[in-house]
């Protein structure tokens, strides 16, 4: 299993909550061959939009990504930034093209922001919240609706296509928490930083045989 | 359902030993960090926060190793901080597998070291920790400034403008600490963590003083805090973080469970 490293912030916690579930031979890598060879793909990212997606074309990993998407049909998942990086735009710094694997939006959270009944919410959005279920996944196995998960970012995404959401989240606006297509799921949260219901959805991944 | 308030266990480690003192005079041992942070973590913690007081160099290397240690068996979020000075500093604590960064001093002598590694890892991974003081009033306003050197050295910054500025800079979160209180069982300065609550949009950790249960729900409710951070009362097992959530529930706070 290739956890893809283009060099942005901590990805030992999620080769270590990878781990910790019984994932073996978990690399954290930005090797072609290292990736061709995996049999499953994690997408994380941290950071801000910009450098990422720089890094990400410098180090070809959108190239790589996409090899393993739709050439090798294995399975990817992709968390909060790399979700993000996923979407076709991200309004952060000032707009940045992503990858346009998933037609998306990712925006800001606005300023002010408050909830339904009134109360001011603070960005970025950082903490537990639930997670609706919107469609069954695999990666849903074991997780009840309304589970939550640790999230933190100021930028969130919808896709385009509604029938790609697994899960929603609501903060403010009704954000996308989880998008699901064939081989690919994408995770605004970081499952690994989310307890046991983030150690779940990590063993569900491992577990994972698409259909397609 | 929104966002659950935070309940979040501080680590004071000298030495790769967690202490507690009462405003840092008096230090008790209270064990091995790994050990403590695995047990917050199976008890439902939210994050976990690990301050660094070890003066010295060899100890700051053993901090290291203990947070890599740490991050390999806790799968919640970790802060860490003390003795954080540059951005190198931050990559290594990164490294090491920490979630967030809280700077300090640092950022008093250098407050473009915030902006710095803002843009450098992101808002998320950067917290700036304000330890405040109360001063005399201000034509009848009360008034805190920011101390350093555990309380005892004055700045003349005033806390809440501090706390605009460095959310203006960059910094994702505010932990703050009122030295009046810390260590004291008294409960949180909530006057101070009111003012920055109100002032800022990015999430405060209030910190401080706690003894009790009803201290973190006035933290909450009267202080307006995002999340609660305690140490004492964790540590010598007064209380477990499922029995503050419990009780902090029963007052109609959201916590995760």
């Amino acid at each position: 299993m290739a956890v893809i490293d283009y060099g942005m912030g901590n990805l030992h916690s999620v080769a270590s909550a990878l781990a910790h579930v019984g994932a073996e031979r978990v690399v954290v890598t930005h090797d072609v061959e290292q990736i061709r060879a995996a049999d499953r793909v994690v997408f994380p990212g941290v950071g801000a939009i910009r450098d990422c997606m720089a890094e990400i074309r410098r180090l070809r990993c959108d190239e790589l990504l996409q090899v393993a998407l739709t050439e090798q049909h294995k399975p990817v998942l992709a968390i909060c930034v790399g979700m993000q990086a996923l979407m076709s735009h991200s309004e952060e710094n000032g707009g940045v093209d992503c990858l346009n694997v998933i037609p998306g939006t990712v925006r800001h959270f606005g300023h002010p922001l408050h909830d339904a009944d009134g109360q001011r919410l603070k960005v970025p959005h950082m903490g537990w919240s639930e997670v609706r279920k919107v469609s069954e996944h695999p990666l849903w196995n074991g997780i009840p609706d309304a589970t939550r998960f640790y999230f933190v970012h100021s930028y969130y995404v919808t896709a385009g296509d509604r029938s790609l959401l697994a899960g929603s989240v609501d903060y403010g606006v009704c954000a996308d928490a989880a998008l699901a297509r064939d081989n690919l799921f994408a995770t605004q949260f970081h499952p690994e930083k989310s307890h046991t219901a983030g150690l779940q959805l990590l063993r569900n991944f491992i577990n994972w045989t698409p259909a397609c | 359902m929104g966002l659950a308030k935070r309940i979040i266990p501080c680590l004071d480690v000298d030495n790769g030993r967690v202490v507690k003192g009462v405003n840092f005079v008096g230090i008790r041992d209270a064990g091995d960090p790994v050990e403590i942070a695995r047990r917050y973590n199976e008890q439902g913690a939210d994050e976990i926060t690990f301050l660094d007081i070890t003066a010295s160099h060899e100890g700051r290397e053993t901090t290291v190793h203990t947070v890599e240690q740490i991050a390999e068996q806790v799968f919640i979020p970790l802060t860490v901080g003390g003795g954080i000075r540059s951005v190198d500093d931050i990559r290594t604590m990164l490294n090491a597998g920490a979630d967030k960064v809280s700077i300090n001093t640092a950022a008093i002598h250098n407050p473009e070291l915030v902006r710095q590694a803002s843009q450098r890892f992101g808002a998320q991974c950067i917290v700036v920790a304000i330890d405040a003081k109360r001063v005399a009033d201000v034509d009848g306003q009360p008034r805190w400034e920011i101390f350093t050197h555990g309380g005892r050295k004055p700045t003349g910054i005033d806390a809440v403008a501090w706390a605009v500025k460095m959310a203006e800079l960059g910094a994702g979160e505010i932990l703050l600490t009122s030295m009046d209180r810390d260590g004291t069982k008294n409960g949180f300065e909530l006057g101070v963590t009111r003012a920055i609550t109100d002032a800022v949009d990015i999430p405060v950790i209030a910190s401080g003083g706690v003894g009790n249960l009803q201290h973190l729900v006035d933290g909450i409710l009267l202080g307006g805090a995002d999340a609660v951070l305690a140490a004492s009362i964790f540590h010598f097992a007064e209380y477990t973080v499922p029995e503050a959530k419990a009780y902090m529930a029963e007052r109609g706070i959201e916590v995760r469970r």
